[in-house]
């Protein structure tokens, strides 16, 4: 990675970190000792392996390799983007009934200048940031929140843009008692009569339901190495297989990476990460989602509210392929 | 309505003759008492001793809150495509089959047109016993519909809901089921009419956390389980064991989520009264 993130290396990302070490090492000593073209041509030749071995280990990437990637724990998450994308941008905080859940953030800021509503799972960096933000994973005063605010931007005629990265909604007794299935339900209805454009990207882990309820929009993105499906891996191959540590069979089996998404027709469009995953170029990830926002806002903001909410709908209407008897569609007297 | 004849018992081989009393009786859940099936069947599928409420098969479900024969089925035969071509232990295509099989309905909803207290209602049920009531294209697609056609003929709607949630074998196309449901619902409450939601045991996951939580009116049957996760995962993340109750309907009732708690007993006339209330 660019920059002095520590890094954290996954096992397939290892014979490339080597790789670039040598090479650091071998600049590093080319700068001290003076430049010798001897060095240089080498520096070249290892500059180019470089760019060959991660061609190769990005080229063919199985979907365990995308989950792993989408969960590394260098990666962007939704504040890196909102610091690199807008400007202006102003935290709201709290539900106004029970709590503010640092799970799920949300505020005001603006791209290219106007005003939007930004929402999003935010995961932590370190340990005690994880606890407080609970991994990414949402109770239902986040959704609440999330909801305050989708009115909020409704009532300013503001567009939504929603960055979705989490493992799922909170499991916990807390959670359960104040309604998380009330709040991501509500969540979702509401959504789906939002009467401005709403855009929803995800940008890390797409976790089930908890990760719907700041996606029901009118174009859905998913960053390259990203997934989106009705359960995680690891839980998945829980119930499937009685075995947590399953994770990279059931990950086959949901065929739940964001190429899939967009083979099956769910992604309107697939943004490219930097070479190697977002970890290793924030920045340049960063510009490939603002160019992909940019273009549908572009898209999205001429739609008068009757046909924001028409397009939304027509966008989930179709999705789920069934197969139907030909007497159920003739069409009788009484319809 | 139906006839009961006293048929002398068969003469059987002595083995056989054990087993086919043991399917008479049943030990209730509830109160642990050895009861007879017939008493429970007769008694709505509810322990005659303790109000236990056991599974309702989906046909009987409906039969027991419609006006009788008022009932006309719709979107009859929808099948999943299969599009992930899901393999686990076994194809989904088979899972499908067998659960067919073992509950004689052809998917995990059943929904149509019926009346109560002499009222249309479009309404739905799930079936428990197909693949845990669980929610793929076709249920969405049901249920999607139930709200469409309640909104063509403005009537009021009734979905009772028993599942375990989101069915994993048609993965985000089951996850997106929840967004397309929620959409109907959205342009049906422009009619002005009620959405009941019944939530029976047990209402999980991507249900719960959809329609059945979207209820102008939410009813439970006594002690149904209802929650976005199940006890299990709970338990697995906080390591240790739920307390007693918990996510129950009491539970919830208690916790301010649902309306009322009604007895099967009384679910078509709560249902009838609530309807003349809002319709
Ligand atoms: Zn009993």
């Amino acid at each position: 990675m660019k920059g002095s993130m520590a890094t954290y290396a996954l096992d397939f990302e290892k014979p490339l970190l080597e790789l670039e070490q040598k090479l650091v090492e071998l600049k590093r000593h080319a700068a001290t000792e003076g430049g010798a073209d001897a060095l240089d041509s080498e520096i070249r030749r290892l500059e180019k392996r470089c760019t060959r071995l991660q061609q190769e280990i990005f080229a063919e990437l199985s979907r365990w390799q995308v989950v792993q990637l989408s969960r590394h724990p260098n990666r962007p998450y939704t504040l890196d983007y909102v610091q690199r994308l807008f400007t202006d941008f102003i935290e709201l905080h709290g539900d106004r009934s029970f709590a503010d859940d640092a799970a799920l953030i949300g505020g005001l800021a603006r791209f290219d200048g106007e005003p939007v509503l930004l929402l999003g799972q935010q995961k932590g960096r370190s340990t005690k940031e994880n606890i407080l933000r609970s991994f990414g994973m949402p109770r239902p005063e986040g959704y609440r929140k999330a909801l305050r605010l989708m009115k909020l931007a409704e009532r300013f005629d503001r567009p939504v843009i929603a960055f979705i990265d989490t493992p799922g909604a909170y499991p916990g007794i807390d959670a359960e008692e104040r309604g998380q299935a009330e709040a991501i339900a509500v969540c979702l209805e509401e959504m789906a009569a939002l009467t401005v454009p709403v855009i929803s990207v995800v940008i890390g882990e797409g976790g089930s339901g908890g990760a719907l309820a700041i996606g029901v929009c009118n174009r859905l993105l998913m960053l390259q190495y990203s997934w989106y499906s009705v359960i995680s891996p690891e839980s998945c191959a829980a119930i499937l297989y009685r075995d947590a540590s399953k994770g990279e069979r059931a990950a086959e089996a949901l065929k739940l990476t964001a190429r899939d998404a967009y083979q099956l027709g769910i992604v309107d469009q697939l943004v490219d990460e930097a070479p190697g995953g977002a970890h290793r170029d924030p920045d340049l990830t960063a510009k490939n989602l603002g160019a992909a926002l940019r273009q549908h806002l572009r898209e999205l903001r001429p739609l008068g509210p009757k046909s924001i909410v028409e397009d939304r709908y027509a966008k989930f209407r179709k999705l789920g392929p069934v197969t139907e008897p030909a007497r159920n569609a003739a069409p009788s007297a009484r319809d | 309505m139906a006839w009961y004849h006293r048929v002398p018992a068969p003469k059987l081989p002595s083995e056989q003759r054990k087993s086919r009393m043991e399917g008479l009786w049943i030990r209730c859940d509830g109160c642990g008492e050895i009861i007879y099936k017939a008493d429970v069947e007769k008694n709505l599928e509810v322990c005659p001793k303790c109000d236990e409420h056991f599974p309702l098969p989906v046909r009987r479900r409906l039969e027991l809150v419609l006006d009788p024969g008022s009932f006309e089925e719709h979107d009859i035969g929808l099948e999943s495509t299969d599009p992930l071509q899901f393999a686990d232990s076994r194809k989904y295509k088979e899972r499908l089959k067998a659960s067919q099989k073992s509950s004689g309905e052809g998917e995990a909803f059943v929904s149509g047109i019926g009346r109560i207290a002499g009222r249309e209602v479009s309404l739905g049920a799930f079936e428990f016993n197909f693949m845990g009531g669980s929610m793929g294209s076709v249920v969405g697609e049901k249920v999607t519909r139930i709200f469409e056609r309640a909104t063509e003929r403005r009537i009021p709607s009734i979905i009772f809901s028993a599942s375990g949630g989101a069915r994993m074998q048609e993965a985000i196309f089951s996850l997106m089921q929840m967004a397309k449901s929620s959409a109907a619902l959205a342009r049906f409450r422009a009619v002005k009419k009620p959405y009941i939601s019944v939530l029976l045991d047990p209402t999980t996951g991507g249900v719960a956390a959809s329609f059945a939580f979207q209820g102008d009116v939410i009813l439970a049957e006594p002690k149904a389980l209802i929650g976005f996760a199940g006890p299990r995962v709970i338990e697995q993340t906080i390591r240790q064991k739920l307390p007693e109750g918990f996510q129950r309907s009491e539970f919830l009732l208690e916790h301010g989520m649902i309306d009322a708690i009604v007895h099967r007993k009384e679910m078509r006339e709560r249902l009838a009264q609530l309807l003349g209330l809002l319709a």
